[in-house]
């Protein structure tokens, strides 16, 4: 096997976080290389080293034999390596030719866009699939996006394609064709490093594996010569045993929570987005709500929780009609919100740890006294949350976007829950956190469902829906497909109604 | 009928500053960079076009010489936002204020003075006799011929090349501009550049052309007008022919009203009055048709953020 790419004890450290230490990698020419780890194992920072956006501490990259320095993303390019980021790059307003003629030093100066047309038209015909050169990227589907993606790095023609967790934003069938797709670019003789943290992607499609655990390398092996438990306790350091779902009940009271009735919610540009939808939540029941994202989940909570206008329907809880009344007073009927953005919904990056823990009671006594608050009963607070919800950090004081992803998560947990909801609205609770911080979370869920709290989980992670879903309701185009029974669920069945089928 | 005429002929030059103000700060915006310096570049402009003319007697000396002033202008705003990340705002405050104290002191000896030169109108052979538009676009100065094209060589370039995608990416988007391998900061230093130059031009214009004279702070509020017509460009160089001419058609109304008996401080506030509904509409339209701005306008980039 020719040898394409050698990274020689890569180190990247981020303050006193050591992301990158000395980590070693080696990709062959025409291969689907692997690249596996919790989150936070520092995948992607390598990755981002390799493409230029990072500037490694220590270590040294070969192309060829040949040393190379990357400074910017522009090097990388310009050494074959091209890089599909799990948030696309693509800029929305522009079209799809556009988008791939951006930062294509070969093409025409004057009217590139003719030029790529033709390539975009030549390279879908090639290998069969569709999409259409002159829309605006922002109507294009998840999977779509990605083609783009991928477009973008063939016209750059590309020797080494590096996809970041391309699977999470997929449904099955895209992800089938995704992986088509890169098989492919591997008889092409194009290498391949797919970034993933699911085990099946790995031994489904890949040759070769390196995983990564807490920045470390832990090793590299063919794919012939593993098991799905061997990857995984590579990853893990140690067998780890997922508790089953039997421990809890799915049993739940009769009492109504929250009613839903023929609901209907326009999107941003004017459409309707939820059509008619009605639904009920009781006592100590989670609902799942399954779906690809951008299928009407995300104005169907804002207009639960008061963010959004109601056009037609009504929405009760516990009997009360709270269609339109505000936010606050929504929230005020002892409603806990975990929002999709936690960065941009969810916290204040700039404001500290116990400003952002009060952020719902800061009105009240004991927190204030109607004009001036209480920081010393407030820290105080903050600091009982803060180890009860196990968030990791220095103190009370410091800004909150300093936090990882999945103590920001617990710390708004620690926010919402702290109130005694009987509502919980979590949408997409532990997108992109490491598999800890997620159990703890499914756990924090599960405790409140036996309490008797209702929850409606909207999430795109069927397992999650699976493992904590009393019901699932599957939405597709702005209604519910469907509301099944987990006893009677299955994957493959909410899967194919999540796409319409 | 040939009043009509004569208005809609005196609306292009009164238009023309705030056309090659709107083209060159539409290039700064698409890049993601907001410059509220224009009055002040637009000042100094008008101010250095009209000394070099004095002292040399040649106005395309001047003209020239406007541009530098401008665009080096311009460089001081771009290495405080680009550079160094600061307060775009501020900084572009900063250079308004600096652009009219500074002209207003190296100006004082030229109040009252005549220019020893100035451009003349050149008919276009042909072109002029067409009836009705004409004598009204084709009888003009030839830095009004300019300004048509350059009207033309802005939208061609915005959108026709290579280098229109990554200014238009690199505004709305600099972190998947980096990642494309655009150099953001070039792009966005050339953008301001370009603005400062255009925005000199308009102000030699000003001096050298449309008055032609000096007058302390003759911009008279221009810059704030070409910020205005941007919006309501929509950030697109064609667009910017119609708000500039619009405004220029409500400065000859200004003068042609008087004799009626109107008000002069009333109609001193038509261009401001103006700008408020051209707003209004602008952000109904793009409301309608879902534009926006550069979606990074005003927006530091920071390449590496910490974790």
């Amino acid at each position: 096997m020719e040898k394409l790419l050698q990274m020689k004890g890569i180190t990247k450290r981020f303050g006193d976080i050591t992301a990158n230490d000395r980590i070693d990698f080696e990709l062959n020419k025409g291969e689907i290389h692997g690249l596996l780890g919790e989150n936070g194992a520092g995948k992607t920072t390598l990755m981002n080293i390799l493409y230029g956006l990072y500037t490694p501490d220590e270590g040294e990259i070969y192309i060829n034999g040949a040393k190379v320095e990357i400074k910017s993303p522009h090097d990388a390019i310009k050494l074959g390596i091209s890089m599909v980021h799990q948030n696309f790059k693509l800029i929305q307003s522009h079209t799809v030719i556009e988008n791939v003629a951006l930062g294509l030093k070969d093409t025409n100066f004057f009217y590139p866009n003719r030029q790529i047309e033709k390539e975009i038209r030549t390279f879908s015909e090639k290998y069969n699939f569709k999409i259409d050169p002159n829309v605006p990227v922002w109507q294009l589907s998840a999977g779509e996006k990605q083609r783009v993606e991928i477009i973008k790095a063939f016209c750059r023609k590309a020797r080494i394609f590096i996809l970041d967790e391309p699977t999470t934003m997929l449904t099955p069938n895209e992800t089938r064709d995704l992986f088509r797709l890169l098989k492919f670019l591997r008889e092409e003789g194009i290498s391949v490093i797919l970034i993933t943290h699911k085990l099946d992607e790995v031994m489904n499609i890949c040759d070769r594996v390196t995983v990564l655990r807490g920045g470390k390398k832990v090793g590299t092996i063919d794919i012939d010569r593993v098991d799905k438990d061997d990857l995984a306790r590579m990853m893990f350091g140690q067998d780890i045993i997922l508790k089953e779902r039997e421990e809890y009940s799915i049993s739940f009271d009769e009492d109504i929570v929250l009613e839903v009735r023929d609901l209907t919610v326009f999107s941003d540009k004017g459409l309707p987005a939820v059509k008619d939808i009605s639904f009920d939540i009781h006592r100590g029941e989670i609902l799942g709500i399954a779906g690809v994202s951008g299928n009407g989940q995300r104005e169907l909570i804002e207009a639960i929780t008061g963010l959004r206008k109601v056009a037609r329907g009504s929405i009760k809880i516990l009997g009360e009609d709270v269609t339109n009344v505000g936010t606050k007073e929504i929230l005020n009927k002892g409603v806990a919100h975990i929002p999709e953005e936690r960065m941009r919904v969810g916290v204040i990056p700039s404001m500290s740890l116990e400003e952002n823990i009060i952020l719902r009671s800061y009105d009240k006594s004991p927190f204030s006294n109607g004009i001036l608050l209480d920081y010393s009963v407030i820290s105080e607070y903050a600091k009982e949350l803060i180890s009860r919800y196990k968030i990791s950090a220095l103190d009370e004081k410091i800004p909150a976007g300093t936090l990882s992803g999945g103590n920001i998560q617990k710390l708004i947990l620690a926010r919402e829950l702290s109130i005694s909801p009987v509502l919980i609205i979590a949408s997409h609770p532990t997108q992109g956190l490491d598999i800890r911080s997620t159990q703890q979370i499914h756990e924090l869920l599960l405790r409140k469902k036996e309490e008797g709290c209702a929850i409606l989980l909207v999430s795109e992670d069927l397992q999650e829906l699976m493992d904590l879903s009393d019901r699932i309701a599957v939405m597709f185009n702005g209604t519910i497909r469907g509301i099944i029974d987990i006893d009677r669920a299955s994957i493959e069945e909410i899967g194919s109604l999540m796409v319409g089928v | 009928m040939n009043f009509i005429i004569e208005i809609l002929k005196a609306t292009i030059p009164a238009g023309t500053p705030l056309l090659l103000g709107a083209l060159g700060e539409i290039y700064v915006e698409r890049s993601g960079i907001l410059n509220l310096g224009v009055e002040g570049m637009m000042i100094m402009g008008a101010i250095s076009a009209f000394g070099i003319t004095t002292m040399t007697s040649n106005v395309w000396l001047g003209i020239l010489t406007s541009a530098v002033v401008g665009g080096g202008m311009a460089l001081v705003h771009a290495f405080n936002s680009i550079t160094l990340k600061t307060n775009q705002t501020l900084s572009g405050l900063a250079l308004t204020m600096l652009g009219l104290g500074l002209s207003g002191l190296i100006g004082k000896k030229y109040v009252g003075v005549p220019l020893p030169n100035k451009l003349h109108n050149f008919p276009i052979y042909g072109l002029k006799n067409i009836p009705f538009i004409g004598p009204i676009l084709f009888d003009q100065d030839p830095l009004v011929y300019v300004s048509y094209a350059l009207t033309f060589i802005f939208w061609f370039f915005l959108f026709n090349t290579r280098f229109g995608i990554e200014l238009r990416s690199v505004g709305e988007s600099p972190e998947v501009a980096d990642s494309a391998g655009i150099d953001v900061s070039k792009i966005q230093y050339l953008a301001v550049f370009i603005g400062g130059v255009m925005a000199g031009l308009g102000g030699a214009y000003l001096s050298v052309v449309y008055a032609p004279a000096w007058i302390e702070g003759m911009t008279a509020g221009m810059g704030w007008i070409v910020l205005a017509i941007t919006i309501f460009s929509l950030w697109r160089p064609e667009r910017a022919i119609f708000g500039s001419y619009l405004f220029g058609g409500i400065r000859v109304l200004q003068y042609k009203l008087q004799p009626f008996g109107i008000s002069p401080n009333l109609l001193n506030m038509l261009p401001f009055i103006f700008t408020i509904l051209v707003l209004m509409l602008a952000a109904k339209e793009i409301s309608r048709k879902r534009i926006s701005a550069p979606s990074s306008l005003g927006i530091p980039y920071f390449r590496e953020k910490l974790l």
